[in-house]
């Protein structure tokens, strides 16, 4: 009966893998040399990524890790792997974040964001790393985490935070501080959140001091780790110079005082790895809160071709065009891809296709955008809207098509009505800049500020206002100092990477190109969430973002 | 009997009620079953989901679980009989099974005793009596003086006629005290003098008395059957030397090392044993066999189907029961003495819910999980074909067809509880018995080891894995058996526990892993992206793994996830690690792991068992997760340790219950000594208990007053439950 079943198996799968119409030939040799030179480019990149991200996941160093364990504390990322559910994903954002920016080392940012499943259900967890810098917030740590706070919005997620932060670093308290985006906002966010139905958990497993105090104050369920959690607005010094008053810390703000008298924690624990049962526990209790897990319409397909050739297909230099179907072809369901307008304005790849078994239609670029291609995009986008299928854009673009005769086309009017689509498209967009993001083609593929779901980038990726090539012309005519025009090209080019990018929060992280799609297809996922809600309506109901929210696409330009 | 015409024949009886339980109750329904007969079951209020409860066609209820108001209840039985119609009554072996009141009460309500008749019970009953009938009907006994002349010089004469080495004994001795092992006559005064005065202190009583010492005893008993006509074979002997705590464990038939005439004397001697007392039925004699001089003596008679009668059913080919349901309606012995075949051997391993390493001492609890070899018979397979009628004339005592013909080992289960059964406090502790036959002795024990090795239970603790040694002992193998077989082989019966393998962790923690994946309801890529990690991260895991002596230091197992299904696999242990890479893994069954280690594709039973959710957390193993590892033919058993904040508040709830008296293990309470209020004294006793008929008493912890008492006299208690609750007293505590 066993080899029955095999044959049988086997049988399913051949059937299930039967020649289609719209599945992807691949043509590209794996044995040309054009072929073996982008991978081995590509190759390098990705090791020196790699590289990247294992310093990145030591946080502050083994002294730090050190002195924590010295304290019977777990390490941040012991804590976050204690939270999860044992073998299952974690899909995390922006490692990179903070990379050279301040001149010092702060891994990650001193924050751990990402989303995971906890008691089954998926959540955005925030974990401060007190190995690094004490965990405090510099201008791109509130950035992360009100990123953070933004995807657990616009997905219906619960989110966890996993505080042990000294509160703002005092150096870059102005960047930190006043503005719209700052502190504040973290707390603003809970706020709205929990009115929306989004638990706000809380676990305090070291100090959460000033500012800080407001997480697990604003957080809808707490939990406290006894003698080593600590929440007070002022600390013993600040107490001291302020009213004489002279305490120590543990009465002060201490687990056991907040538990019993003061209100402010709702849970005291033995230690961390208690803490953290508890709120595995909370989170087994959270009913019909946020949204809920829509499962896959379609049967999940590997795809025909290995991801791995991704990076002879694309490549390091933005100059030497691919066929974006090759990229579609390794990472789409059974490498089947419903071509739109096939014939129609050619550098514009539009379709439909599935990962992970989750409908997606995917706009692509291959090529210059011409008006054509504006136009093609604008009709595909308008699709996908109206059928309520996510968009994933493939960016690989250095721009709309310049000249007299693109100019007398109406290229300006024709790539308005896609870049309005987009903004205004009604269903969730993901994008993944696989090569270049250039100029207002940026725009009309979903760049950062259309409101994407997600963003990522290969870590080849470039994005910037001009094409390096354009850009040196450009500076040739418009520079009368031939030296400044030389260093402005190289800090152009330098603020044009992707590691440049991720490490200001431009993106969500940059992935490697073997990762695109498990990391779109839990994406997918979540933007297949139902909202609940008190009558646990489902479809189009108002969404926490725009995205569209059915309201139409106002005026196109005709 | 050959001429009796078929018409002649008795017929069975249409309904009879089987006054027993466990193994023995369903081992009865099952030929019941096999030759027409309904069957009646009775069963006591904890068993009315048991085994023997589902296999009867009728049951009914006939008390609480205490046997005294069930099992033993002769007037309940008598009254099922009448409401069922049940025409006669199998009592197994225990309970009612020997008592000649019961025997009577049945014959007078005009209801067949499936046994011996009440005179035959009591004869057989008396030690002293019987040894007197058979003396008389020439049987061997012990020689001895146990008279009450107690003059040193006739006493010397005496050990003299019996033979030395001979033993002194205290009159009313027990427990070793006044008794003595004399070598030669020179030696007898001394030692009688010193058993004496020994006997004086103790006992207060001088009086002794002298009996033939037996240095290398074997017990070798002869199954007999009797019919209402006159009619008595032998069934050959089984050998049941080797014992724990004066009961036996493993029995074997033949008797090794048995001359044929030794057989047809020690046959003979038992039919006329049986003779003497007009017995009727199955029916054991036993007798205590020298090692040293081949002489045998007679011991008692069991007036009963034995719990190891299988064996003999195994060895002829017979079964027995059905002969007793013969008997029984008035029919003739089906086999005359010269046609019972002796063909192989047999054993029979009885299964018990006990702890060999701690004095064999009896366990209870539930089968968790219960999984046995597949038996290839249900009843002994027939062994006609060995069955050659002898010239008539023969004495018969000499089994003809012992022959070395090749037959194929066979195996048979009798087993009275299914997974999920409750192993009393009240009752026996056997769990199941299993048979084995083959060609011969080797054969047999070899088949006996490897249906040992497939035997696997998880929950009270049992003695599988002490049989499988004695099995595998090589003075066994050699049929070196006395009844001091296990003190004798002690040290190679209990070996050190070795370290649990690498293997055994290995798959341990592998289990863990698998069985905390999330099972993927729905295909989401959140459920089937198993540990998928972004970003050049890998999800990996660390189980602590410990044994269940909580000295030893534990093992940590490091699991690293390679891709869906692969990992790599380390396990440190205090000796040193071992790796094993690139390991496929998935679980086959919610109780299976199967993995590739080293190559080698293993599959392996491991079974979770929670410890009991109303104890608190404490360092004690039986508060943690147990993982029993079925590997390599042995259990491994290793604790998941609580983690410290768990153990941190188990403690909270110990030291909140300081006074608090809790049961140690599930028993019945037999007495509760104090009521609430009442002032203890530390250390006063507050409750007995009765588990596997041990008493334990339970003594106050503390002094103080008593402020809650949590039980009553004869109430079942399970582990955990708090029983007495003393309330220190002011500057006590």
């Amino acid at each position: 009966t066993r080899s029955v079943q095999v044959a049988q198996r086997t049988l399913v799968a051949s059937r299930r893998r039967a020649y289609h119409p719209n599945v992807l030939p691949s043509l590209i040799s794996t044995s040309s040399p054009e072929f073996k030179a982008k991978s081995e480019a590509l190759d390098a990149l990705v090791r020196d990524l790699e590289e990247k991200f294992a310093a990145v996941r030591q946080g502050g160093g083994p002294k730090a890790a050190e002195r924590m364990r010295s304290k019977g504390k777990k390490l941040p990322r012991e804590r976050l792997a204690l939270l999860l559910d044992p073998h299952t994903p974690f899909l995390e954002l922006s490692q990179l974040a903070a990379h050279d920016v301040y001149g010092e080392s702060l891994p990650a940012a001193g924050l751990i964001t990402g989303i995971g499943r906890v008691s089954g259900r998926e959540c955005m967890i925030v974990v401060n790393d007190a190995t690094v810098k004490g965990g405090s917030y510099y201008p791109l740590t509130v950035k992360k985490q009100l990123r953070a706070q933004e995807i657990a919005k616009e997905h219906g997620l619960p989110t966890i935070y996993v505080v042990e932060s000294g509160g703002a670093a005092l150096p870059h308290q102005a960047n930190v501080f006043p503005d719209k985006e700052h502190f504040g906002r973290i707390f603003y966010n809970m706020a709205q959140m929990s009115a929306l139905g989004l638990p706000q958990i809380a676990i305090v497993h070291g100090i959460s001091v000033a500012g800080g105090a407001y997480v697990p104050a604003m957080a809808d369920e707490n939990i406290i780790v006894r003698e080593q959690g600590r929440i007070f607005l002022a600390g013993p010094p600040l107490v001291k110079a302020a009213t004489g008053e002279e305490v120590d810390e543990e009465t002060l703000g201490g687990g056991l005082m907040h538990s019993s008298e003061s209100g402010v924690t709702d849970h005291l624990a033995r230690d961390d790895e208690h803490a953290i049962a508890i709120a595995r526990g909370i989170v087994s209790d959270l009913g019909k809160a946020g949204s809920r897990p829509v499962p896959p319409p379609a049967t999940p397909e590997d795809p025909l071709y290995p991801a791995h050739e991704l990076h002879g297909i694309v490549g390091t230099d933005v100059r030497q065009a691919f066929d974006m179907r090759d990229v579609i072809a390794r990472l789409v369901d059974g490498s089947r891809f419903r071509e739109f307008k096939k014939e129609y304005g050619t550098t514009m790849v539009t379709g439909f296709a599935h990962i992970h078994g989750y409908p997606v239609g995917i706009v692509g670029n291959n090529g210059i955008l011409f008006s054509q291609s504006a136009l093609k995009a604008t009709h595909f986008i308008e699709l996908c809207s109206q059928r309520e299928i996510p968009l994933l854009f493939l960016v690989n673009v250095t721009g709309y098509m310049v000249g007299s005769k693109a100019e007398k086309g109406g290229i300006a009017k024709d790539g308005a009505k896609m870049v309005r689509a987009v903004a205004c498209a009604d269903v969730p967009k993901l994008t993944v800049v696989v090569g270049g993001s250039y100029g207002a083609g940026n725009y009309g593929m979903c760049g950062r500020a259309y409101g994407g779901r997600f963003l990522w980038m290969w870590p080849n990726a470039k994005v910037s206002v001009m094409g390096p090539g354009q850009l040196s012309q450009v500076m040739a005519q418009v520079s009368k100092d031939p030296t400044k025009h030389s260093s402005l090209k190289d800090e152009i080019e330098h603020q044009s990477t992707a590691l440049y990018a991720s490490a200001r929060l431009w993106d969500d992280g940059i992935i490697r190109p073997v990762d695109t799609r498990d990391t779109v297809g839990l994406a997918l996922a979540l933007a297949a969430r139902e909202r609940g809600g008190p009558s646990g309506s489902v479809g189009r109901t108002s969404h926490t973002t725009w995205d569209g929210d059915a309201k139409g696409y106002g005026v196109f330009r005709m | 009997f050959s001429s009796l015409l078929p018409s002649a024949h008795k017929p069975l009886f249409d309904k009879i009620l089987i006054a027993n339980r466990g193994e023995i109750a369903c081992r009865v329904i099952r030929t019941a079953k096999k030759l027409g007969v309904r069957t009646v079951a009775v069963y006591s209020e904890v068993d009315s989901d048991a085994l023997h409860v589902r296999l009867a066609d009728e049951a009914y209820c006939i008390g609480p679980a205490p046997s005294a108001e069930s099992y033993l209840r002769i007037d309940k039985i008598i009254e099922v009989c009448r409401q069922s119609g049940a025409q006669a009554v199998h009592p197994g072996y225990g309970f009612l099974s020997e008592n000649a009141q019961f025997a009577d009460r049945l014959a007078q309500e005009g209801i067949t005793f499936i046994g011996p008749p009440a005179s035959a019970i009591v004869s057989m009953g008396s030690k002293s009596e019987s040894k007197n009938i058979m003396s008389a009907a020439g049987v061997p006994v012990v020689p001895g003086y146990h008279g009450t002349n107690q003059d040193p010089e006739f006493l010397q004469q005496e050990a003299s006629r019996i033979g030395y080495p001979v033993l002194i004994k205290a009159v009313h001795g027990g427990g070793g005290k006044g008794m003595r092992v004399v070598h030669s006559t020179s030696e007898f005064r001394d030692a009688l003098e010193s058993a004496q005065r020994e006997a004086t202190k103790s006992f207060g009583n001088a009086d002794v008395l002298v009996e033939k010492y037996i240095q290398r005893p074997r017990h070798v008993e002869v199954q007999v059957f009797a019919d209402k006509l006159g009619g008595c074979v032998s069934l050959w002997e089984r050998d049941c030397s080797v014992q724990r705590r004066n009961q036996k464990i493993i029995e074997e038939a033949p008797a090794p090392g048995l001359s044929s005439e030794l057989r047809a004397d020690l046959s003979e001697k038992a039919v006329a044993a049986a003779k003497a007392v007009d017995y009727v039925g199955a029916g054991t004699v036993e007798f205590i066999f020298d090692n040293d001089t081949s002489k045998f003596y007679f011991m008692e008679m069991n007036t009963r189907l034995q719990v190891e009668h299988p064996v003999t059913e195994m060895i002829t080919g017979l079964d027995l029961v059905e002969w007793q349901l013969e008997v029984a309606a008035g029919n003739p012995l089906p086999l005359s003495q010269s046609a019972i075949p002796l063909v192989g051997h047999a054993f029979e391993a009885r299964i018990y819910a006990e702890n060999p390493r701690n004095n064999f001492l009896p366990d209870s609890g539930q089968l968790l999980y219960l999984s046995t070899p597949e038996p290839t018979h249900v009843f002994a397979p027939s062994l006609e074909a060995y069955r050659i009628p002898v010239p008539e004339g023969s004495s018969g005592f000499t089994p003809v067809h012992n022959t070395s013909a090749a037959i194929a080992p066979t195996m048979r289960l009798e087993q009275g509880f299914e997974e999920g059964a409750q192993i009393g406090v009240f009752y026996d502790p056997m769990i199941a018995k299993l048979v084995v036959h083959g060609q011969d002795r080797t054969e047999a024990l070899r088949k006996l080891r490897t249906a040992l090795e497939e035997y696997k239970v998880v929950g009270p603790s049992t003695n599988i894995e002490f049989l499988r040694t004695l099995a595998g002992n090589q003075a066994f193998i050699d049929a070196e058996v006395e009844t001091g077989f296990i003190p004798k082989h002690f040290n190679e019966l209990f070996p050190p526990v070795p370290e649990p393998s690498h293997e055994a962790l290995a798959q341990a923690a592998l289990f863990v892993v698998l069985r905390d994946h999330p099972a993927p309801s729905t295909p989401s890529p959140w459920t089937t992206l198993t540990s998928r990690r972004f970003a050049g991260d890998v999800y990996e895991r660390t189980i602590t793994l410990q044994s269940e002596e909580a000295s030893a230091s534990p093992s940590t197992v490091h699991i690293r996830a390679l891709s869906n299904g692969r990992f790599d696999v380390t396990s440190h242990t205090a000796s040193g690690s071992h790796t094993f890479a690139n390991v496929s893994a998935h679980l086959a069954s919610p109780t299976a792991v199967t993995a590739s280690l080293d190559g080698a594709l293993v599959r392996t039973t491991v079974v979770s068992q929670s410890p009991p959710a109303n104890v608190p957390a404490s360092s004690s193993p039986s508060t943690m997760e147990r993982l029993h590892v079925f590997h390599g033919g042995r259990k491994t058993t290793v604790v998941l340790p609580s983690p410290e904040w768990l153990l941190s508040l188990g403690g909270d709830v110990l030291g909140a219950a300081k006074g608090a008296l809790r049961a140690p293990m599930p028993s019945v309470v037999v007495e509760v000594r104090v009521q609430v209020g009442d002032k203890v004294e530390a250390g006063q006793a507050v409750v007995v208990l009765e588990s596997m008929k041990t008493e334990t008493v339970l003594r106050a912890p503390t002094g103080g007053v008593v402020k809650a008492v949590g039980c009553q006299k004869g109430e079942m208690v399970e582990e955990g439950r708090e029983l007495v609750d003393v309330e220190p007293e002011e500057g006590d505590a």
